[in-house]
């Protein structure tokens, strides 16, 4: 234990039996710290506030003294339960710094570059509401004709989700070169998972190829949160649903593929429930308010209506994302 | 010069005796007023859990002098159940959240040099070694 530190400390206790003021508690309130630093166990500071007693006052009662030793054999478990404490804190940073890793290799791994497509305008976001991200985007330019999407959701969060969503990925960068239909790739999709996650792991999917040449959008859907369809001509929206089970529950599921045709200034907005199930204090957002808010922005680019739509979103649940928020809008344009 | 003494663990009144037995040793080694009562407090904890999970076993007290280095080693033995999984009962958290004391890392951080040995269903030595400074 430090000599000066014990010096110093009677010094204070001599000045503070003097003058009884709060100046002199204050010096030692801020002195205090120093202890900390100097990692100084509780125990010891009773040791060194009795041995600097006993200098300061000749005649003290021995069993004034001897009390003292009660104390310290009291602050024994006290110093324990300190250094515990400060065991546990490095070992969250450890564990801090190792999410933060695992956050990065997610990010690097499920990267994803918005495709060019003639005459579709694409713009999107996924933002977790934790550290890892639940919810994935997926786009593949297959052809100079064709470009395909997925948006998907993993039933379960956090680490474990992250993980099994770079399965999903290379399974379906596995298909990149086949041309593969959208129920085609949620069958291949759902047997894979079946296969190799766990049971109590699902994946929702929503799954689209748009063709350029035809101006076509066919999609499907497993358990999925349906689309939404905005035909400029009729001025009104509709859902594309399609029926499918979740990917990872039966593994000869069966997924059904719709198909709709896209004229100038329509736009499809696929999302996650992260969106369609916006809490504010009043409770679920109804789908209207997210069909007046794209109503808005609806001569805007793609990315801009996908900016306004998750801004406003945000701002109704206090900028306090309650789950993975992930939106994907395509536009048709000229 | 080196004697070694020892004190049976039956009954949770021999928890006492170890720690009278500790501190003396403690002080005569030269053991500071703190020290005493960290080397105490190890023996304590150490003769609780002979008491609570092997129900009688033993605590030995030896001073030891190497060069000019002198300390106190505390054994503690027991021919009780073993500890299944050392790594989970040596980890911060795991004892104390079940308010079982201050628990192995506790003795760990009292005492300079701590070592195990465990079989389950054979028992467990304890060795833990505090140095003067």
């Amino acid at each position: 234990m430090p000599q000066e530190a014990g010096e110093q400390y009677k010094q204070m206790l001599k000045n503070f039996l003097h003058s009884q003021g709060e100046k002199d508690l204050y010096l030692g309130q801020q002195f205090s710290r120093s202890f900390i630093d100097k990692n100084i166990a509780p125990e010891d500071v009773i040791s060194i506030h009795k041995n600097s007693i006993e200098e300061l006052i000749k005649d003290l009662p021995s069993d004034v003294s001897v009390s003292f030793d009660f104390l310290i054999e009291m602050m024994i478990h006290y110093g324990l339960a300190l250094q515990e404490h400060q065991s546990l804190i490095r070992k969250q940073e450890a564990i801090q710094m190792e999410m933060d890793i695992a956050v990065r290799m997610q990010n690097t791994l499920l990267q994803t570059a918005t495709p060019e497509a003639k005459g579709l305008d694409i713009g999107w976001i996924s933002k977790p509401a934790k550290q890892m991200n639940g919810d994935y985007v997926y786009f593949l330019n297959e052809t100079s004709n064709e470009v395909c999407m997925a948006v998907a959701d993993i039933i379960g969060k956090g680490m474990s989700a992250a993980m099994h969503m770079s399965m999903v990925k290379f399974g379906m960068d596995s298909l990149r070169y086949e041309k593969r239909d959208p129920s085609e790739v949620l069958s291949f999709i759902n047997k894979m998972i079946e296969q190799s996650i766990s049971d109590s792991m699902f994946i929702s999917m929503f799954y689209g190829k748009y063709h350029a040449d035809t101006a076509t959008f066919r999609y499907s859907s497993a358990g999925h949160e349906p689309a939404l369809f905005y035909s400029a001509a009729e001025k009104k929206f509709s859902l594309l649903e399609s029926k499918g089970l979740l990917l990872g529950v039966k593994e000869e599921a069966v997924y059904e593929e719709r198909g709709v045709q896209l004229e100038e200034d329509d736009f499809i907005v696929i999302m996650t429930d992260g969106v369609s199930e916006t809490r504010t204090e009043e409770g679920f957002i109804e789908m209207d308010v997210i069909e007046d808010l794209l109503l808005d922005v609806k001569t805007e680019n793609a990315q801009a209506m996908v900016d306004y739509l998750f801004n406003e979103l945000s701002k109704m649940q206090d900028y306090k994302l309650r789950d993975d928020f992930t939106l994907v809008i395509l536009k048709k344009t000229k | 010069m080196n004697h070694r003494s020892s004190i049976e663990i039956n009954t949770e009144w021999d928890i006492v005796a170890a720690r009278q037995l500790g501190r003396n040793e403690a002080k005569s080694t030269g053991f500071g007023t703190v020290d005493q009562a960290r080397i105490t407090t190890a023996i304590s904890e150490l003769a609780r859990n002979i008491y609570l999970y092997a129900g009688k076993g033993k605590i030995e007290i030896e001073p030891v002098r190497v060069g000019t280095r002198a300390g106190l080693i505390i054994t503690a033995s027991d021919e009780g159940p073993g500890i299944a999984d050392l790594q989970k009962v040596m980890e911060d958290g795991f004892t104390t959240s079940g308010g079982l004391g201050a628990g192995m890392p506790g003795v760990k951080r009292l005492m300079d040099d701590f070592r195990v040995e465990t079989e389950v269903g054979v028992g467990t030595t304890i060795t833990a070694t505090k140095w003067l400074h």
